[in-house]
């Protein structure tokens, strides 16, 4: 079966509907599928569920759906760098579900992998165990959270070879390997499709068996913070 | 004189241990990595995916791949590792991570922790700070001793939504240093020209010993 399509739109067809839940690979603006993001503006999907660590920023990554009132709700760790983000919040547009960010990476992870739920004690005590299980294992108390599987999964890669294997680079593999497990469908977008055989089997981050469309584009791969430091005089 | 932002980063830097990991937290926390002892080898871990963080980058070799948890551009070491966010919590969570040194709005007599938001006020989230509270090995607070008006952010009990519930083992504020053991909190030192009446005095929680 073909795995490599001619553009986003293409790879995203008969896949997109009105109330689906989308898992999104990034971390900040690192690692963002923004190609499949400009495609899903396109198309012009509504009432979107959207599990992403983050939240873009105004104009680019995820705020791109959240300027066209495309998203429902968001799943997120934080959400600190989008004006427009806060306004729909505020003004209660915009449904906003915290998960502390090992909690949202663990329940993709797990929702991948046909984990239904598992127990973390990352939040007891606080308003994010509230309502939710308690279990007490070896003396400490655990709460219950449960596994996410999306619609459709949204990735970013470095490389991929045609049936799916994929490389990321750096740091920008952080949520794209449990967001790509957790979907019913998962679409990527990477920067190379090299030929098969050309990557060696040993050094594969993330197996073909979880990606079943590829795109390869040009990425913008904007930077959110730069920040250096001066060269000492020798 | 009360220690000023570098000087809490160093104080800070003297909880460090040779071959440490440890994960350290936005604001004055990331300035510790500018005091870490001689002959003390510790490695930094990014919960974006990285073990073996480096300084920032010389101005024109930024990379938008790799990218600290701050989302500031970084660089890597030799011995650097990259890995997905699941992984980066598991060895969180694991305990394998030895100690974070975390910023803090307040903390309680009881080692409870609000450092993530401010009722009515903007909300930015969580992040990864519950988690890494519920999962290292030891957890380090620095933050000053009191708020702008004076009030003391070192407590009874925490007014603000918590990050974690007893989970503080060490509290470094510009006044001193203070432990969380049964029954309230033990002063270890005081800074540079603070007296303990000074410490005791800008300090709501109970002190014990």
């Amino acid at each position: 079966m073909k795995k490599v399509y001619g553009s986003a739109a293409e790879a995203l067809d008969g896949l997109l509907f009105d109330g689906m839940f989308i898992a999104a690979g990034g971390f900040g603006l690192c690692g963002i599928p923004e190609l499949l993001i400009a495609a899903i503006k396109e198309a012009g999907t509504k009432d979107l569920t959207i599990a992403s660590n983050n939240a873009g920023v105004d104009g680019f990554g995820l705020g791109v759906l959240l300027a066209t009132r495309q998203v429902k709700k968001m799943i997120s760790s934080y959400v600190g760098e989008n004006a427009e983000f806060m306004r729909q919040y505020l003004s209660g547009e915009l449904e906003l579900e915290f998960n502390p960010q090992g909690t949202l990476a663990e329940r993709m992870r797990a929702g991948g992998a046909g984990i239904p739920g598992f127990y973390t004690a990352t939040g007891v005590g606080t308003v994010i165990a509230e309502g939710k299980e308690h279990h007490v294992f070896d003396g400490r108390t655990y709460i219950l959270e449960r596994g996410i599987v999306a619609d459709l999964s949204i990735v970013k890669a470095w490389k991929a070879d045609p049936s799916g294997n994929l490389v990321f680079r750096k740091t920008a593999r952080n949520f794209n390997v449990p967001a790509a497990t957790c979907g019913k469908v998962c679409v990527v977008e990477v920067e190379e499709i090299v030929p098969l055989g050309s990557l060696d089997p040993d050094t594969i981050h993330l197996p073909g068996i979880y990606v079943h469309r590829i795109i390869q584009g040009p990425h913008e791969k904007r930077i959110e913070q730069r920040t250096v430091r001066k060269k000492e005089a020798v | 004189m009360p220690w000023d932002r570098n000087q809490m980063a160093a104080r800070a830097a003297q909880e460090l241990r040779d071959g440490w990991y440890v994960n350290l937290g936005i604001g004055i926390p990331t300035l510790v990595a500018n005091y870490i002892p001689e002959g003390v080898s510790v490695t930094l871990q990014s919960e974006n995916g990285m073990l073996g963080m480096g300084p920032f980058p010389f101005e024109g070799e930024e990379d938008p791949d790799l990218i600290n948890a701050g989302k500031q551009t970084i660089t890597e070491l030799p011995q650097t590792a990259y890995f997905d966010s699941a992984q980066s919590f598991a060895m969180i969570r694991g305990g394998k991570i030895a100690m974070a040194i975390l910023g803090g709005m307040e903390v309680s007599e009881e080692g409870d922790l609000a450092n993530w938001m401010i009722p009515g006020k903007l909300v930015k989230g969580m992040g990864g700070a519950m988690d890494l509270v519920a999962g290292v090995g030891r957890v380090v607070v620095v933050m000053d001793h009191t708020s702008k008006h004076g009030e003391s952010k070192v407590l009874h009990k925490c007014s603000l939504p918590l990050t974690g519930k007893g989970v503080v083992n060490r509290i470094i504020t510009n006044l001193g240093v203070l432990d969380v053991v049964p029954g309230g909190l033990k002063i270890v030192e005081c800074a540079d020209g603070v007296t303990e009446a000074e410490l005791r005095a800008a300090t709501e929680a109970t002190i014990v010993g």
